[in-house]
């Protein structure tokens, strides 16, 4: 019997051996890494004290004028700064912003404006993505997760604005600010490389007169005393989405 | 007692197998894998110790990826931008190889060890310019951190005057 | 009351062999072309940033859609009490299954990342209708699962088959609830944004679905030689004609409701009269193919009595709600978005036309794949196992049914 005593105890040991050792291994992983982690400060996340927003006063907006364009499609290389999407048809090309062309029914009056995403504060396109890969930053910008972007195109039936684009092929190339591929779905970012870095969107730094960019939570800063002074409106302000995106002469 | 013998044979040996037959775990890369292209293979540790790095860099770049675009986290030191900046370095004749190919940094592992992945379906494969070989923003290369300069760093100083001169080609 | 033989089909024959090998030949077909879409990118397809989904969606929800409605005969008999429905219970819930299967097939193919389906069912916005269809989905495959055993196995059957048929019946309402609301949702485009969207959806699974289980009764029936009673499929027949006669009630309750309301009046014109291909696809191919001319068939005194006919009235049906789905998918995505009321709007991206579609062959084959999948399902099944009663004759079919 104390030789059965001596079998089982030297088991258990054994046993309880094994799994210290499997237990450290499975550990040693999580330990270095939050060694590493903790070995450098990381730069601060975003919060929703800041809410990034663009105001555009269509007034000012030229029709034939194409700079914001350009310059969205040089900083990201889709459209024609970029030598991609080459078998895909013209309606199935990428367009992250687009000149509008209005003209009044009744009166006749010409209006233009550039489209983009709105960085709508209840997106539609956030709510319908089934994986969440549409998703809106603390500070508003909203944007699409590409990791888990199944490419449903769902968010692309939501968006009242037709923000969004699907890419139809395969994508080499790509700039460094704007990652981008075949089989997910991609909007304006507002340049959120630009911001992160207190930049301003490609857009309205190309745009002479009529874009401002600014802190929509900041009542000092220049965009929120314009909207404050002469007001900005909301296309489809009729759908509540509280946009980031503001127009005036609309 | 049989039974508990062939269990502990058993875990021995399955433990075993999995070391060796892990080749990203073994150290001297002759013969098993090319060794990697790129001027980071010399230096002590630029996100983690290579050892590290080789091991679990798909578990970094995945919380990574989540703070960088979700929460609007951007360091240098934490960048898929900034590695491949570093490690992908041009081919003999100048130009630069794609993802896929076996000159590609990240390709000369994983075309081997024959792991798909699909960073470089969205992700720029290329240094951001092509007529730089590491990151524009010296004030700002890891390589001129602290790290590179610890005692534990085992740099020729003719390496060290390169790093902190910065590349000339 | 007679007692009901079930037994599996000999399915030995030639004609059963070449069944087999004209489905699987078009589901092989389906397979190599979501290869040939996955591998090259959505740019070989119809489908543009304007009209996102397009044919297969057309037929991916219309099977997901006759998905829940095939279900009904099995509900009528285990929630409803129909014993005279009893019999096809279990080739109703196996009909059931197939076609979501062969809808869902379809769906993922076309997905611009399938091979991220693991990352579509772990991460979940609970916000999405589209997540909550995906629970849903998976959740009918399980529950009608658990409802078939409780049909076939004797042991199981009287105690357990109306519960978990009244289970079965609730899910598969909210499943088609959902599906409409997919599209019910959609706060922003002037075809969708309508709470009538998910009733109607339900409606439409109703006529959908009957019509495919009377198709498929019908053919496994006749090329099993064995009988199926006129008792049993007139009861059939008139059931489809009531819900296709609820399904035009609705269409005409959904327009009538828009055009009451001037901000529709471009959607409801365009659909209804300036729309092209989808006014008349909606007034010759919804409405008269696939609403009135069935019901004729359907009611006629001596139209209704030949099989023949009322097979192809059945077939009408469902070429009928094939192009309903069109027009409300499609139709639905080619009206322009309204963004500025009262301005004439052009852009270099398509603002303010009318989009353009032209579906092509990879997509039509895909959705057809799909189709074939659920039929090349339901016919190696029943010969698997015990899904078709021996014989539907009218003496074998119990008289005094309630």
């Amino acid at each position: 019997m104390n030789t059965k005593n001596e079998l089982n105890n030297q088991a258990r040991r054994n046993f309880i051996g094994k799994i210290a050792g499997v237990t450290g291994l499975a550990l040693a992983p999580g330990f270095v890494l939050h060694q590493v982690a903790n070995a450098k400060a990381p730069e601060d996340a975003v919060t929703n004290k800041v809410r990034w927003g663009i105001l555009i006063n269509t007034n000012k907006c030229a029709t034939g004028c194409n700079d914001c364009v350009s310059a969205c499609e040089k900083e990201n290389a889709w459209g024609s700064a970029s030598d991609n999407e080459s078998h895909s048809a013209k309606e199935q090309k990428a367009q992250w912003i687009r000149k509008v062309t209005l003209t009044d029914k009744q009166t006749g009056y010409v209006n233009s404006l550039p489209l983009m995403c709105q960085h709508c504060e209840t997106a539609p396109c956030v709510d319908v993505c089934p994986t969440g890969a549409s998703m809106k930053r603390e500070d508003g910008i909203v944007l699409v997760d590409k990791h888990i972007c199944i490419g449903c195109r769902y968010c692309m039936m939501a968006c009242p604005y037709k923000a969004r684009s699907f890419i139809h092929e395969e994508l080499k190339n790509q700039s460094v600010n704007a990652p981008r591929g075949l089989g997910t779905v991609e909007s304006c970012t507002m340049c959120v490389h630009r911001i992160d870095n207190d930049g301003t969107p490609a857009c309205v730094e190309a745009c002479s007169s009529a874009m401002t960019f600014g802190d929509l939570n900041d009542a000092s800063s220049k965009i929120s005393i314009e909207l404050k002074q002469n007001g900005g409106e909301q296309i489809r302000a009729d759908l509540g989405l509280n946009t980031g995106v503001r127009y005036q002469g609309i | 007692m049989l039974f508990r013998a062939i269990n502990l044979k058993l875990f021995v040996l399955v433990l075993a197998g999995l070391t060796i037959a892990l080749p990203v775990t073994a150290d001297n890369f002759e013969g098993i894998v090319p060794p990697p292209k790129a001027k980071a293979s010399e230096i002590n540790g630029c996100v983690a110790p290579v050892e590290d790095m080789r091991k679990n860099h798909m578990e970094k770049m995945l919380h990574q990826r989540d703070k960088t675009l979700r929460e609007g986290v951007r360091t240098k030191q934490h960048s898929i931008a900034e590695c491949v900046n570093c490690h992908i370095t041009p081919k003999k004749d100048g130009s630069y190889a794609n993802f896929g190919e076996n000159e590609h940094f990240c390709s000369s592992c994983h075309n081997y060890a024959a792991v798909s992945i699909d960073c470089f379906e969205c992700h720029r494969d290329k240094p951001e310019k092509l007529d730089y070989k590491h990151s524009q923003i010296k004030n700002t290369n890891p390589h001129h951190n602290d790290i590179a300069f610890s005692e534990k760093n085992t740099q020729t100083t003719e390496t060290l005057d390169t790093i902190k001169s910065g590349d000339s080609k | 009351m007679k007692k009901i033989t079930f037994a599996q089909i000999e399915g030995r024959s030639s004609g059963y062999l070449l069944l087999l090998g004209i489905l699987g030949a078009f589901v092989l077909a389906g397979l190599g072309a979501a290869y040939y879409m996955e591998h090259n990118g959505h740019y070989v397809t119809g489908m543009n940033n304007q009209i996102v989904w397009g044919m297969p969606h057309v037929f991916a929800v219309f099977l997901i859609v006759a998905a829940s409605g095939a279900l009904n005969v099995a509900s009528i008999s285990s929630v409803f009490g129909k014993t005279a429905y009893k019999p096809l219970a279990p080739l109703s819930a196996l009909l059931a299954l197939a076609l979501l299967m062969g809808g869902l097939m379809i769906l993922v193919l076309d997905l611009g990342r399938a091979d991220r389906l693991i990352v579509a069912m772990t991460k979940y916005n609970f916000k999405s209708i589209f997540a909550w269809n995906m629970i849903l989905y998976n959740g009918f495959f399980v529950i009608v699962g658990l409802y078939l055993w409780m049909l076939m196995d004797k042991k199981m059957t009287k105690k357990f088959s109306k519960p978990v048929g009244i289970a079965a019946f609730i899910w598969r309402l909210t499943l088609t609830t959902g599906t409409g609301s997919i599209f019910g949702f959609l706060v922003a485009r002037q075809a969708y944004d309508a709470a009538i969207m998910a009733p109607m959806f339900v409606v439409m699974s109703f006529s959908f679905g009957l019509a495919i289980f009377l198709l498929v009764l019908m053919a496994s029936y006749s090329w099993s030689n064995r009988e199926l009673g006129d008792a049993l499929f007139n009861r059939l027949k008139n059931l489809l004609g009531i819900f296709v006669a609820g399904v035009l009630y609705f269409v005409i309750a959904f327009h009538l409701t828009n055009l009451y309301a001037t901000e529709h009046h471009g959607i409801e014109s365009f659909i209804l009269s300036t729309g092209g291909i989808y006014t008349k696809l909606f007034w010759y191919g919804q409405i008269i193919l696939g609403s009135l001319v069935p019901l004729a068939m359907f009611y006629h005194p001596t139209w209704g009595k030949s099989r023949a006919l009322v097979a192809l009235g059945a077939v009408m049906v469902i070429i009928g709600g094939l192009v309903q789905m069109y027009v409300i998918i499609i139709g639905g995505q080619a009206y322009p978005l309204v963004l500025f009321p009262g301005k004439e709007v052009s852009s270099g991206f398509f603002d303010g036309v009318v989009n353009s579609y032209t579906p092509t062959m990879a997509e039509l084959i895909l959705g057809l794949g799909g189709f074939a999948v659920a039929l090349i399902l339901v016919a190696f099944a029943v010969k698997v196992l015990h899904f078709m009663p021996v014989s539907l004759a009218d003496a074998d079919v119990d008289p005094h049914h309630k």
